[in-house]
């Protein structure tokens, strides 16, 4: 079959849709369902600009066919944004300026978020291990890695 | 920069993925985790008529110890392999290793077998297969055979699986406890493809060296097994031990020459492994010398 | 957060409330941060195709025959299009500017018609419904070549029996500049020690993370062209864009929402982006064209690619006595449009030296073609070569002479009291700062203590290095860059500032936003300079229809003319809303200010009338004024600098790293900067300016490589092989500040955006230097691989 028919869950929300076999899973929620915040840098797994979660668990979504998410959980960064989850990461971004172009930030916020989860007080050393593979050309990172030490310590001091 | 067409076709069993691959060969690929499967189609630097996604296969998930072999289904993930409490006890050079293979997003679908299939001359996984002496578990249609790590990598992404045949499962001797590992890779970035790097397990007779296997890759078309330990195999270990079979080494390889790095430049690289490794397993960091030029 | 960030001293302007000076968060960052942004690869419009290019595989043919018929045939397809097809739409074009002497080009057209000159010229275009029944179709158009010598070597580009590229032209040599001042002769002559080298830069290229982005709509109702673009350059892709499809500048509109980065791969107009104006044209239909990865390696211009002979004479008391270079580039077949290609070295040519006294300087530079990928402006251009060739000359002679590359710098730099002056190219610096950046340069590395470090590890076998780098940077360009030479390309800028019925504000500028902070600082300056809060302010830009005419955002200067042309159609509107207060309130317009959105007694600070209620007597109740007063609540003013032909800037940064001397890896343990920029706007954007413009240098000096083998072929057009520097191999930056603002503006802001770009190559080379030098080896070759460190070491 070159066409599929796939039902998921993207952001909360239940989608059934037919796509080709060969569409990967960035331009499906981008040309599909509209979803434009998960962006496409390089279409070969490198740059880390088209990261989203999928059953909690952070891939490339140009490295996964939209046909191997049928049955998932997908969560873009407009769903991180809507449901409050990545809201403290969000504003430690903007108060250090971690971010230029912002063509990155969806995938490098769904990353730093990966991290915060997995490991509440990371050394900046761990915070660029974990972020190495999404390229930021604008920031030269060391905003982006205040901003994440930030919201770590931040979240620490919450009761 | 766009996958070319193919057609999808998800297996529902291994029985199943046989039976297609059986039924349609050269023309299907197994697409198991797709992390390297999908950059080559987005490339269209390979253009298959049909994919056998098996990655639903959960009998094709999972490790277990049994009899002091450690199976580990070829579905298992990267990031498996480093949550595994298992795989930290038995081969902690697995757990070493994965923590290098690219990044987490990667390592969050990039399975042990697709790596392996796959035969990258230059990935981390096969060098441990054959440091770890593993046998791959493959299933046809009519059978199921084993082939050991060093007649498996038949070259660049080339292996001895046939076109029908699927890759399974990985069976690795759990090795006896008191062995040593060792591993490292020189990459320019983080994750990045080795330019040369050394999976290495080693089993000690008191101060000396019972048995000694350095797993190079990113050396040659395949992961590469030093013969010359041998000038380190149950003698008393010194500096003029490791120039020996540091010279040995040179003689042996035949690196190529690429953007990634010279031919000479993987020598030197090889060289100061093997030191780096024997003085880190002898916990002697004096023998950590710097490999003769 | 590892470092404090050295901010003081930076407001300029001491307007009660002003926001000049502060760290005000960018208004436009939530979007961005929630995933909606607006960039070109996002658009979509109704009947909107896509088009892919079917590109070269050689450097350098002849077009033989090509069959479109099986392509045409494919699902999806629309229009299969070759370049001659398209040559009825678009007009060639050719590189140059009358103001670089003798700067020559061929014809070039928006695909090749019979002839490529690089691999990834594009031959024909196939437009589909979607990019990847597009991309299908591609593979089924059939074109055979002939293929032709590619002159790949610049070395021997010149050489008689290498092929001339454009035989009508008569040679490979594009362009070249002598320049010679001073004695340079009796300077060498008489130098106590003269030292040399030879610097090689490789080419490397921008790696915008949205790649090179169109949508062109022409719309045969209305005869218009509406062209969606991720540019810095609104109004030049307007006035490009109208000259070469035979329409007037008013049937072209050009909108540029958010751009996903550009460091100047988005300032130039690309053949692929012509043809993809042309091609909505013929289809009169709107036409999407998102360049890949692999085509924006083998297409968006690449840089540098210098080779350059160095000399210094020195004396052995440290005074330098004479530079001398002869710099040679390779630009690809054609000279890029409308910049042209010959800039980066011209740069150059001015700027080798600069920093420093001596006034005996000779250079010369050429300019080649080669049958590669264009070359053109990508920030900083020319600076990191020309700091990196100074600088590393500077520290031979230092060590030369056996004198600390501090000391010789302090001796040389030229005096922060001697100002205004010219350089021996004829630069004119109004007021730089070299000696009090050095010094706090110095205080925030603590020179000393490192030192000390340095010696205490290297009797351990650890090799560790501090590299200096000076530099002066151009910025503010006024008509002298590309005006002069015939350019269309404007170099003022305008700002239109709007008081709304609700008392808010809009404000249109010309100037352009990727990133950079262009709609946080034209906030920040006319909310300051028109008393208003900053959370009133709308910013508007990327519109040909809506904004000003004006430049955009490029060579560092956004910030230095559209924030002067903000600040002052601010304080104009100012005026109009005083002389509108002062009839409603019977006082005089001169004892009346605006703050904090309210007009006010400035000596008492009482409110007298809030913006909100003028607004609305104005627009609502017009008859309470008195009679004859007519509000006009819109002012415009335009800025371009007219003393200077550049605000020069200066700074220098500092290297602290370690060399593997096994393995030839380098660390980049510390980094820090000083740069005067004059008035800081907004301290955070210009650090973090300075930050990710290091960080482009660091990729530049350590990884950064397009790879061309000696048929042409670009060998790593991808980003697994191309290695862009990521965030576990980058260091934390100190970023300090000297402030000397520009007198030719009330701002008096220059720019900052290419600062860290200038000079951190040149520190991390001269700092591995200082690290291997107890194995008397010098290396200066960029990038810094280990194969080169261990090649250098006699290891590999």
């Amino acid at each position: 079959m070159t066409t599929a028919r796939i039902a998921l869950m993207v952001n909360g929300e239940k989608i059934s849709a037919e796509v080709p076999a060969r569409l990967n899973l960035a331009d499906f929620v981008r040309d599909q369902l509209g979803l434009t915040g998960t962006h496409v840098g390089c279409e070969h797994g490198v740059c880390g600009a088209c990261t989203m979660r999928v059953n909690g668990e952070i891939i490339r979504s140009c490295l996964t066919l939209a046909v191997q998410a049928d049955g998932c959980a997908v969560e873009t960064i407009e769903g991180l944004s809507d449901s409050g989850e990545i809201a403290d990461l969000q504003a430690a971004f903007r108060e250090r300026n971690a971010l230029q172009c912002g063509y990155c930030t969806p995938g490098m916020l769904i990353t730093a978020q990966d991290l915060l989860l997995k490991h509440a007080d990371p050394e900046r050393t761990e915070i660029r291990e974990h972020l190495s593979g999404n390229y930021c050309r604008c920031t030269g990172y060391h905003a982006i890695v205040d901003a994440v030490e930030r919201t770590a310590k931040a979240r620490q001091r919450r009761p | 920069m766009k996958a070319p067409a193919f057609s999808y076709m998800r297996a529902e069993s291994v029985e199943h993925a046989l039976e297609l691959l059986s039924r349609h060969g050269d023309a299907a690929k197994i697409l198991s985790g797709g992390q390297s499967l999908l950059p080559a189609l987005n490339l269209r630097l390979a253009a298959p008529a049909i994919l056998i996604d098996i990655g639903r296969l959960d009998e094709l998930r999972g490790i277990d110890l049994r009899d002091n072999v450690v199976t580990i289904g070829a579905l298992t993930r990267h990031v498996d392999l480093l949550a595994s409490e298992e795989i930290l006890s038995s081969l902690p050079l697995l757990r070493q290793a994965a923590a290098h293979v690219a990044h987490p997003a990667i390592r969050n679908r990039g399975t042990i077998g697709g790596n392996l299939a796959h035969a990258d001359p230059a990935s981390e996984f096969p060098a441990c297969m054959l440091a770890l002496d593993a046998r791959m578990v493959i299933r046809r249609e009519d059978g199921e055979r084993r082939v050991d790590a060093r007649d498996f990598f038949r070259g660049i992404y080339e292996t001895a699986l046939e076109p029908c045949e699927l890759l399974v499962a990985i069976e690795i001797p759990r090795p006896q406890s008191g062995s040593r590992t060792y591993f490292h890779e020189f990459v320019r970035r983080s994750g990045d493809y080795a330019m040369t790097g050394l999976a290495a397990l080693a089993h000690l007779d008191g101060a000396q060296f019972a048995d000694l296997r350095l797993s190079y890759f990113a050396i040659g078309d395949r992961p590469y097994l030093a013969r010359a330990t041998s000038h380190l195999v149950g003698v008393a270990i010194t500096g003029e031990r490791i120039a020996e079979a540091q010279a040995a080494l040179d003689a042996e390889l035949d690196p190529p020459d690429d953007q990634q790095a010279s031919a000479a430049m993987r020598r030197h690289f090889a060289r100061l492994l093997l030191s780096r490794c024997v003085a880190n397993v002898l916990e002697r960091p004096e023998l950590a010398m710097e490999a003769v030029t | 957060m590892s470092r404090s960030d050295q901010t003081e001293g930076l407001t300029a302007l001491d307007r009660p409330n002003s926001y000049i000076g502060q760290s005000v968060p960018r208004p436009n960052l939530d979007r961005l941060l929630q995933g909606r942004g607006q960039y070109v690869s996002d658009l979509v419009l109704p009947r909107m195709v896509h088009v892919a290019f079917v590109r070269s595989p050689r450097a350098h043919a002849r077009i033989a025959a090509i069959d479109t018929e099986a392509a045409k045939a494919m699902p999806g397809v629309v229009a299969v299009v070759t370049g001659r097809e398209l040559a009825a739409v678009v007009t060639p074009w050719v590189g140059v500017l009358a103001h670089l002497k003798g700067l020559k080009s061929a014809p070039q057209h928006a695909m090749a018609i019979d002839r490529v000159c690089w691999q990834g010229e594009a031959v024909v275009a196939v437009l589909a419904s979607s990019r990847a029944l597009a991309e299908d179709a591609v593979e089924a158009v059939e074109v055979s070549y002939e293929e032709l010598p590619a002159v790949t070597d610049m070395r021997s580009a010149l050489d008689p029996a290498t092929p001339v590229i454009h035989p009508d032209l008569g040679d490979n040599l594009a362009f070249e500049r002598n320049h010679d001042a001073g004695a340079v002769d009796a300077a060498f002559a008489e130098a106590d020690e003269v030292v040399e080298a030879e610097f090689v830069f490789g080419r490397h290229t921008g790696v915008t993370l949205e790649p090179r982005a169109v949508v062109a709509d022409w719309n045969v109702g209305e005869r218009r062209l509406t062209i969606y673009q991720g540019t810095q350059a609104p109004h030049m892709v307007q006035n490009i864009a109208a000259k070469h499809l035979d329409l007037a500048e008013q049937q072209v509109r050009v909108v540029c929402k958010d751009v996903g980065g550009s460091f100047g791969i988005k300032v130039h107009i690309y053949a692929d982006e012509m043809a993809t104006y042309g091609l909505a044209k013929l289809l009169r239909r709107p036409v999407k064209f998102v360049a890949d990865r692999v085509e924006s390696f083998n297409t968006d211009i690449h840089a540098r690619d210098h080779i350059c002979k160095g000399r210094i004479a020195v004396n052995r008391n440290g005074s330098i006595k004479a530079f001398e270079i002869d710099d040679l580039t390779g630009i690809g077949p054609y000279s890029m449009y409308p910049r042209t290609s010959a800039i980066e070295a011209n740069q150059v040519v001015n700027l080798v030296g600069g920093q420093y006294t001596t006034p005996n300087y000779r250079a010369r530079a050429r300019v080649v073609f080669q049958n590669k990928n264009v070359t053109c402006q990508y920030r900083a251009v020319g600076h990191p070569i020309a700091c990196s060739v100074t600088e590393g000359l500077v520290d031979l002679a230092a060590r030369r002479i056996g004198m600390d590359p501090v000391q010789i710098r302090r001796l040389n730099l030229i005096g922060d009291d001697a100002y205004p002056c010219a350089s021996p190219t004829g630069l004119r610096f109004e007021a730089l700062s070299h000696h009090a950046s050095l010094q706090k340069l110095l205080q925030m590395m603590d020179y000393e203590a490192l030192r000390a470090e340095q010696a205490r590890l290297r009797r351990r076998g650890i090799h560790r290095g501090i590299g200096l780098a000076s530099f002066i940077e151009v910025t503010n360009p006024g008509a002298a860059f590309y005006g002069v030479g015939g350019a269309r390309i404007s170099s003022q800028d305008g700002v239109t500032v709007r008081l709304d019925a609700a008392g808010s504000v809009t404000c249109y500028t010309s100037i352009t936003e990727q990133g950079q902070g262009s709609e946080a600082i034209t906030a920040q300056i006319v909310a300051s300079g028109l008393g208003v809060s900053i959370d009133r302010v709308r910013v508007v830009l990327g519109d040909t229809d809506a904004t000003p005419y004006g430049g955009g955002t490029w060579a560092s200067r956004a910030a230095g003319i559209g924030g002067e042309a903000a600040l002052q159609s601010a304080k104009t509107l100012r005026g109009n809303i005083l002389q509108v207060a002062a009839a409603i309130l019977q006082a005089r317009p001169a004892d009346l200010d605006i703050s904090d959105n309210a007009v006010v007694d400035p000596s008492s600070g009482e409110r007298k009338i809030e913006l909100s209620e003028l607004a609305r007597i104005v627009f609502f109740r017009p008859d309470t004024l008195p009679p004859g007063l007519q509000p006009e609540m819109v002012a415009t003013r335009h800025f371009v600098p007219r003393q200077y032909g550049f605000a020069f800037t200066n700074g220098i940064q500092a290297s602290w790293l370690e060399v593997d001397t096994a393995t030839g890896f380098i660390s980049l343990l510390d980094h820090w900067v000083v740069e005067d920029c004059g008035t800081v706007i907004n301290p955070q954007l210009v650090d973090e300016q300075v930050r990710g413009g290091v960080v482009q240098g660091l990729g530049a000096a350590l990884f950064e490589h397009c790879i061309y083998d000696e048929r042409g072929q670009l060998t790593n057009a991808n980003m697994a092989d191309y290695l862009v520097p990521m965030a576990a191999e980058m260091p934390d930056i100190a970023v300090g500040h000297v402030v000397t603002p520009t007198k030719e503006s009330e701002l008096g802001a220059k720019g900052a955006g290419e600062a860290g770009t200038a000079g951190a190559a040149a520190a991390v080379a001269n700092a591995v230097n200082d690290a291997l030098s107890p194995f008397g080896v010098t290396i200066t070759e960029i990038p810094l691989t280990p194969r080169v460190i261990l090649s250098a070491l006699g290891r590999a």
